[in-house]
């Protein structure tokens, strides 16, 4: 009794002592969670991270912040698509593989949710917070403590995923979760809950920095950068953010309505009692379908400033790329029901859908065509964002195509929910989204670090992404048609499919080495640091307004708030200067209003991870504890005034000086 | 230079096995009217497609290639950023190519919808498909016979196939003879097809259902009708009997079941299996089935007993080999 008021339904048993892979897994966790607590004691750093880093509410530090999670998440990612291949390549015929159904269910689970949620997702927000601010000339977002919240709650969504490895299971459901599968009946142990809650908190995260972006992008660009001045990225942000206000708060109306089910005995979507399963899959996928565009889209921006800047010539049709994202960003909205034709809609529905999604295929055709004529007439330079770039534009033009077919309903009742339909979904997601955003972090890490990554192990990282990427999805599409269908454990022998199988194994490993590549680029960089040093702000010969500013800019961005009067802004303004080299005008320094680190954010982040912990496990007291604690935390937020202070204009001035000796140097 | 030549022995192997193998793509060697028609229109759209795809993929190279910052002699224009002419050129077509693409997509989709009946003479065979865990159960209504994971049909007879289930959705597939449907309690769902050859053709389940899915695999063997009649008898004979009680105990879960097959079914069991998830109450009577009576006996007390499939007192799941 006491025991179960303490612990709710948590008890021993639910670790999985008896499973080495489980155990193994958690253990190297531990060490590195060890060392990494070791180090800073022993290098007495604790200070330093809560003040400079976990209270931080500078954008930019934030921003890497998500960044580095995210990487840290990709690793378990990638461990478990590497696992999932060796299943499928090995577990054919006689052989029942090394990963009973049990386990490799929670495996493709946790593959799907931590790449899409916990790695895509972090990485996009790290870019928006590197970018956005400095492109639109702005000092920070618009609400940097809800900034730190957004992040934390993230962080703390992913944990709640890695906690449920060793206590207790993840959902053995699919990435989404459908019902009647994921409803107590059939899925009664802790993994749905798992699930729920980690996306339910992390969703709320996401929701946030929504609204955050897209007041900042409306509201704090600098004077005279009109909508139509706007960089194109800020352009795919905004309409990322939209979608994100408008998408996320549907993805948390369904999972809470899962929650009801599971834990009231409600009946929305359960099998029998009037539920409607099908209900879920609609509400999932209103949110699901532009959640593809809300990854995507940036991704779009950043080819678009790259292309340029390498190219180093105008972006063509800017004019035409506003409209292209506008028209995706509305249409993404009334295609969802694209992902079940097969659920028995009538034809008009379906072919509805089906012409919906294909004209989708229109504008961003449009944005291909005016990339391609965007390097026409350049001067290219083939630095490692811009071989990303023309790996994603022939990429991502065969995955726009398998798209394009799995549109037409007549083709999608064959190749749906075969592996066909993976292979597209990579396609489009590796080659288009992971491609972007990796030419975006090359781009933009100068301006986070100070010093530019290493060219020749990023170019090696990329030579293996890209050709791992073909060795381990173009067999896919082929076994689609050869009829395997996806989340198989076993192989009959009889089928023929193993040889391909074992061909993406070999692709999934060849991918691991750019992975290996990237980590290496990443210390060798580091160790380099000084020769790989950016002294000027401008390694790229930039566009836009962020190359402006010294690398790493100082803690208030811009010095003086610029204004600005064309598109790219700064390449106008080194050509006026080029022509005028003589014109220097001096600065002149005001007061810059900033706000306070908080710790605030982080706190009430804690608190919802244990009120989620709490809610996967029913223990009551710390439900309770948790939900005291965040509105606590937040009403005593709501009492302090002193949430913002001046940099007094000489003050600015000194680090100014500072910062052009250094670049002098 | 003999490892070299070891390993482009072993590229070219593993590559003629690749083709060799080729043979078995089933999707592109269709054996009933709906596959061969879908078959056409996948082959079309890809041709079509491929009319935009193919140029872009060349002209990224070219383009990349000629301007290359050390191709001083390419002609170098930073400020061109605009050409109307240009760009309704690359609006208009990806236009006029999903314009005809959604002509193609209209029309097919009212063609191919699985649930209009074939326009044909001959009278459909009728089968009741229901996805349990984790098998399909075929009934034939009019025969009064079932099977389990193996479904015959008559070859050149249309089809129908209406579907269900008693378990978590499941998606039934024939590659062969025709493109997929889900399988979902409480509701029916509905596919017409014609197979035009013998044979036996793999069927499966493409919609995750838990931890025996991998195995929900079923032959459709397609007789001429002379062999379909034979067999029907055959199966007429079967000692195994298909009552409401032989139902529920068939209904429990398993992984890897053997075909088997039944006679005497029980008449408008499909339907009351369909109808039992709509009406709770009365319609419940006399069905017992452990996944309702779950919905309100909530079990915390062991989860890692629960794994290995959630009814905790049925048997224990079949050993993972073939």
């Amino acid at each position: 009794m006491l025991e179960q008021m303490l612990f709710g339904k948590l008890t021993l048993a639910a670790i999985p002592v008896h499973n080495p892979i489980i155990m193994g897994a958690g253990a190297f966790m531990g060490i590195i969670a060890a060392v990494v607590v070791a180090a800073l004691f022993y290098f007495k750093k604790w200070k330093w991270l809560w003040s400079e880093w976990l209270t931080s509410v500078d954008h930019k530090k934030i921003g890497i912040m998500y960044i580095i999670f995210a990487f840290v998440m990709l690793l378990r990612g990638y461990s478990d698509a590497i696992m999932m291949r060796l299943q499928q390549a090995i577990a054919v015929g006689s052989s029942a593989g090394y990963l009973p159904p049990e386990h490799y269910e929670q495996i493709f689970t946790a593959h799907g949710v931590i790449m899409i949620f916990f790695v895509a997702m972090p990485l996009m927000f790290g870019l928006l917070n590197i970018g956005v601010p400095l492109q639109i000339g702005a000092r920070d977002v618009a609400f940097p403590y809800l900034n730190s919240l957004s992040l934390w709650l993230t962080v703390v969504g992913a944990m709640l995923v890695n906690i449920s490895l060793v206590v207790g299971d993840f959902a053995g459901t699919g990435w989404l979760a459908y019902p009647p599968l994921s409803e107590l009946t059939y899925s009664p142990n802790v993994g749905v809950d798992y699930y729920i809650w980690a996306l339910q908190i992390s969703g709320v995260g996401s929701l946030l920095s929504g609204v955050n972006f897209f007041v900042t992008i409306l509201k704090m660009r600098c004077p005279g950068m009109s909508l139509m001045k706007m960089p194109i990225f800020i352009w795919a942000a905004l309409a990322t953010v939209i979608l994100v206000i408008l998408a996320f708060p549907v993805l948390t109306v369904t999972l809470g309505m899962l929650f009801l089910d599971r834990f009231m005995g409600m009946h929305f979507f359960t099998a029998g009692f009037g539920g409607n399963a099908m209900m879920y899959v609609n509400m999932i996928w209103i949110w699901g379908h532009p959640e593809v565009y809300i990854l995507v889209l940036p991704a779009f921006g950043i080819f678009s400033e790259v292309v340029a800047t390498f190219a180093k010539k105008r972006l063509f049709g800017y004019t035409t790329m506003v409209w292209a994202i506008g028209a995706i960003t509305v249409l993404s909205f009334i295609v969802w029901l694209h992902h079940f034709f097969t659920m028995g809609a009538g034809a008009d529905v379906n072919a509805f859908f089906g012409i919906a999604t294909m004209i989708i295929a229109i504008p961003t055709g449009v944005k291909i065509f005016n990339w391609l004529f965007t390097m026409y007439r350049g001067r290219i330079d083939f630095k490692a964002p811009m071989l990303w770039t023309i790996g994603f534009m022939t990429t991502f033009a065969i995955g726009g195509m398998t798209g394009v077919l799995m549109s037409v309903p007549a083709i999608d009742f064959q190749v749906h929910n075969s592996v066909f339909l993976i292979a597209h979904f990579h396609n489009v997601i590796i080659g288009g989204v992971v491609f972007g955003y990796f030419a975006g972090l090359i781009y933009w890490f100068p301006k986070m670090f100070g010093f530019k990554l290493n060219e020749v192990l990023g170019k090696c990282a990329f030579w293996c992404w890209i050709v791992g990427f073909y060795v381990a999805f173009m067999p896919a599409y082929y076994l689609g048609l050869m009829g395997m269908t996806r989340r198989l454990n076993h192989i009959d022998a009889s089928t023929g499919w193993q040889p391909y199988l074992i061909v993406e194994a070999i692709g999934a490993v060849i991918i691991g080495i750019g992975v290996v590549f990237q980590v290496l680029q990443l210390v060798i960089s580091i160790k380099n640091r000084e020769k790989y040093k950016d002294t000027t702000g401008d390694p790229w010969d930039g566009r836009t307004l962020e190359w402006s500013i010294p690398s790493p800019p100082p803690f208030y961005n811009f010095a003086i708030t610029p204004v600005v009067h064309s598109r790219d802004a700064f390449w106008e303004a080194k050509q006026e200067r080029l022509k005028n080299p003589n014109l220097i005008e001096k600065p002149h320094y005001t007061d810059i209003h900033m706000p306070k680190n908080t710790s605030v954010g982080f706190l009430i982040a804690v608190f919802a991870g244990l009120f989620g912990f709490a809610m996967v496990w029913h223990i009551t007291w710390l439900i309770v504890l948790g939900i005291i604690g965040i509105f606590a935390t937040v009403i005593a937020r709501t009492f302090n005034t002193d949430i913002d202070y001046y940099v007094k204009a000489e003050e600015v001035e000194k680090i100014e000086t500072q910062l052009r000796l250094n670049r002098a140097i | 230079m003999s490892k070299f030549r070891h390993i482009l022995f072993t590229i070219l192997t593993l590559g003629l096995t690749l083709l060799l193998s080729g043979c078995k793509a089933v999707m592109l060697d269709p054996k009933g009217i709906i596959a061969a028609d879908e078959k056409q229109i996948l082959i079309t759209a890809v041709g079509l497609m491929l009319i935009v795809v193919i140029p872009v993929i060349i002209l990224t190279f070219v383009i990349a290639w000629k301007y290359r910052a050390s191709n001083t002699k390419a002609k170098y224009t930073p400020e061109w950023s605009h050409s109307t002419i240009l760009e309704i050129v690359w609006w208009t077509i990806p236009c006029v190519i999903i314009l005809i693409l959604a002509v193609i997509t209209w029309i097919s989709s009212h063609q191919l919808d699985p649930y209009k009946p074939l326009d044909l003479k001959a009278k459909p065979v009728t089968i009741e498909v229901i996805a349990l865990d984790w098998k399909w159960l075929f009934i034939y209504p009019d025969q009064h016979i079932a099977t389990v994971n193996f479904v015959e049909l008559p070859v050149n007879v249309p089809v129908r196939f209406l579907i269900t289930a008693d378990a978590p959705m499941n998606s039934f597939q024939i590659p062969q003879l025709a493109g997929q449907i889900y399988a979902m309690p409480g509701m029916q769902t509905k596919l017409n097809i014609m197979a035009t050859a013998t044979g036996d053709y793999a069927g499966m389940s493409a919609n995750y259902s838990g931890v025996g899915f991998t195995y929900m695999n079923f032959i459709a063997r397609v007789a001429t009708q002379e062999d379909f009649n034979k067999w029907v008898k055959t199966a007429q004979k079967s000692s195994d009997k298909l009552g409401m009680e032989a139902y529920n105990k068939l209904a429990m879960p398993t992984r890897n079941n053997p075909p088997e097959s039944f006679s005497a079914v029980a008449d408008g069991l499909f339907n009351a299996i369909m109808m039992k998830y709509m009406m709770p109450g009365p319609a419940m009577k006399g069905m017992e089935n452990k996944g309702m009576q779950d919905m309100h006996n909530k079990d915390y007390s062991s989860d890692r007993d629960y794994q290995s499939g959630y009814n905790k007192n049925n048997v224990p799941p079949t050993p993972v080999n073939n």
